[in-house]
């Protein structure tokens, strides 16, 4: 089996400081990759610099596209590089306002990439819409609301329907349960548990959250200070820590 | 007279606003950002149109201005007056003896020729503004032909009135590359852009001009299952009886009372001329126009 997207040092550096560096590592279809690690130990930049949204100072990303094959998407265009944006790819944001058009209507959020691809239909636009607000459990009433009238779990489940709605392969998720309250947070974790498995996703999470990625990750990578420090199966590394960093991480979390 | 540069403007700004014009003409419905001059009346008032207008006047040429359709509102006299005394160029209300014509918000009904410009004042030049306000990323979005976006506006039209409800700026894809904003004619003028006269675009404020050359392809956007549709108020002209001209709706009084009239003056004018009297009309039509005076 071929990697979907096979990284090679990746590397980023902020002035003299560094963002992160000496990143490698495969992700095979259908895996969910968790990167965790403490404040400003490089995992946002890092997945940033995967999804093309930041500049990065060496490395390689090679994802297998459909049509062409294992491509470096460092080296793409920046035309071929969106088009992947929204179509193979998709990004879920921290903040589900970075993510959605906020005076958009959520049919018009979830819709917005099919009309990117081409869709010139109404009716089938709307039905896909329809159909992804239920596989997120949003009421399909409220198709016309805006996000603005949403609560934060529903604008959340609303930008993982606009981002699923084209069926990318891979998708890059920035701490989506941040800022939810636990009971959302474990319905959102579910529902996107529940979506990987029967989409057959790829995906690569950040989180500084090990619920999340105890749940959802079948990989676990550990940053500190912009350096992979231990990486492993998601139990290996929470249930058998070896790096010290990793240790006092498993150690943090209070256990109720 | 010799107080002012011909047309107002001084000849290297009109340099300077004739390349963008044909900068313009030769990528249709780009826009070609321009140094635009402060002109003696404010954004908003046509500040865009007066420069093309500037830039494309010869001394030989006769000038036309409506606003709305009509020769006689306060912007289509202020900016007629504003050439007559800077440019000393012959003006007229008559459709056909112009050979340019400055318009606000409204195609002449009749049809243009191939010697005529028609210049049109842009408030805003960018369709995409209302829905991606980053000017970065709207250039980026046109220079990469990712266009989606428009249609999610029409989509939010759809869902929330049951039909394209944009009645008026009316988002058009000009010659399959370019998406345009039309300046905000009512979107029963649209399918006259394709037409033989020059259409020339200015937006002063913005500092945006863009062209669209003769004969150039116009499409307006929609959805296969709501196809676009120009529509006009369901009446005839009251005063000539006119089917096919845009209408204005006029408040009589406050029983209800109204009438429909050609928002389009000259073409009224001419039609009543000719004999035709609608609804309200009368059979010796009051003469208006400075042919009157």
């Amino acid at each position: 089996m071929h990697p979907l997207l096979k990284v090679n040092n990746i590397k980023k550096m902020y002035g003299h400081r560094i963002g992160c560096t000496d990143v490698s590592f495969d992700l095979y279809p259908g895996e969910v990759m968790g990167i965790v690690g403490e404040s400003g130990s490089g995992k946002s930049t890092l997945l940033n610099c995967l999804a093309g949204h930041l500049e990065t100072d060496g490395g390689e990303v090679i994802f297998d596209t459909l049509d062409r094959g294992p491509v470096d998407t460092l080296k793409m265009s920046e035309p071929e590089r969106r088009m992947l944006g929204r179509t193979d790819w998709a990004f879920v944001h921290q903040h589900a306002r970075d993510g959605l058009r906020m005076s958009v209507s959520a049919g018009g959020n979830i819709g917005e990439r099919l009309m990117a691809v081409g869709d010139r239909h109404y009716g089938n636009i709307r039905d896909r819409a329809i159909d992804w607000l239920d596989r997120v459990e949003i009421d399909e009433s409220r198709v016309d609301d805006r996000p603005t009238a949403f609560s934060g779990g529903m604008q959340q489940r609303l930008q993982i329907a606009r981002n699923l709605v084209t069926g990318p392969r891979l998708v890059f998720m920035d701490e989506p349960t941040g800022g939810l309250d636990v009971s959302v947070q474990a319905r959102l974790l579910d529902l996107l548990r529940g979506l990987v498995r029967e989409m057959g996703l790829s995906a690569i999470i950040v989180t500084h959250d090990l619920a999340v990625v105890r749940l959802l990750a079948d990989r676990l990578m550990v940053m500190k200070s912009g350096h992979v420090v231990e990486t492993g199966l998601t139990d290996q590394v929470l249930d058998d820590p070896q790096h010290a960093y990793t240790q006092l991480l498993v150690s943090s979390v209070l256990q109720v | 007279m010799s107080d002012y540069n011909f047309a107002y403007l001084d000849e290297q700004t009109k340099r300077m606003i004739r390349r963008a014009i044909l900068k313009g003409l030769a990528i249709p419905g780009y826009q070609v950002p321009f140094a635009s001059r402060e002109m003696p009346m404010p954004y908003g008032w046509g500040t865009g149109g007066v420069q093309v207008s500037a830039a494309t006047l010869t001394p030989e040429d006769t000038l036309k201005v409506i606003d709305q359709g009509a020769d006689d509102t306060t912007n289509a006299v202020s900016i007629r007056k504003f050439f007559e005394r800077t440019a000393g160029v012959a003006t007229t209300e008559e459709t056909e003896k112009a050979s340019i014509i400055q318009t606000r918000h409204r195609i002449p009904e009749a049809d243009l020729r191939e010697d005529q410009i028609l210049v049109y004042q842009v408030p805003i030049p960018e369709p995409l503004r209302f829905l991606e306000p980053r000017e970065t990323e709207t250039r980026k979005m046109h220079a990469l032909e990712e266009y989606g976006l428009m249609h999610v506006k029409l989509y939010e039209d759809i869902s929330q009135h049951g039909a394209i409800a944009t009645s008026y700026a009316y988002p058009v894809k000009v010659e399959g590359r370019y998406v345009m904003d039309p300046s905000p004619i009512p979107k029963f003028d649209n399918p006259k852009m394709e037409m033989a006269a020059i259409q020339l675009f200015g937006a002063g404020r913005e500092q945006r001009i863009y062209a669209v050359p003769p004969y150039t392809k116009v499409v307006s956007l929609d959805f296969e299952d709501y196809p676009f549709e120009a529509t006009k108020a369901e009446h005839p002209c009251d005063l000539c009886a006119a089917e096919d001209s845009y209408l204005d709706e006029v408040i009589l009084d406050d029983q209800g009372g109204r009438m429909f009239v050609c928002s389009d003056t000259d073409y009224c004018r001419t039609r009543r001329e000719a004999g035709h009297v609608g609804r309200l009309g009368t059979e010796t039509p009051l003469q208006t126009g400075p042919e009157a005076a």
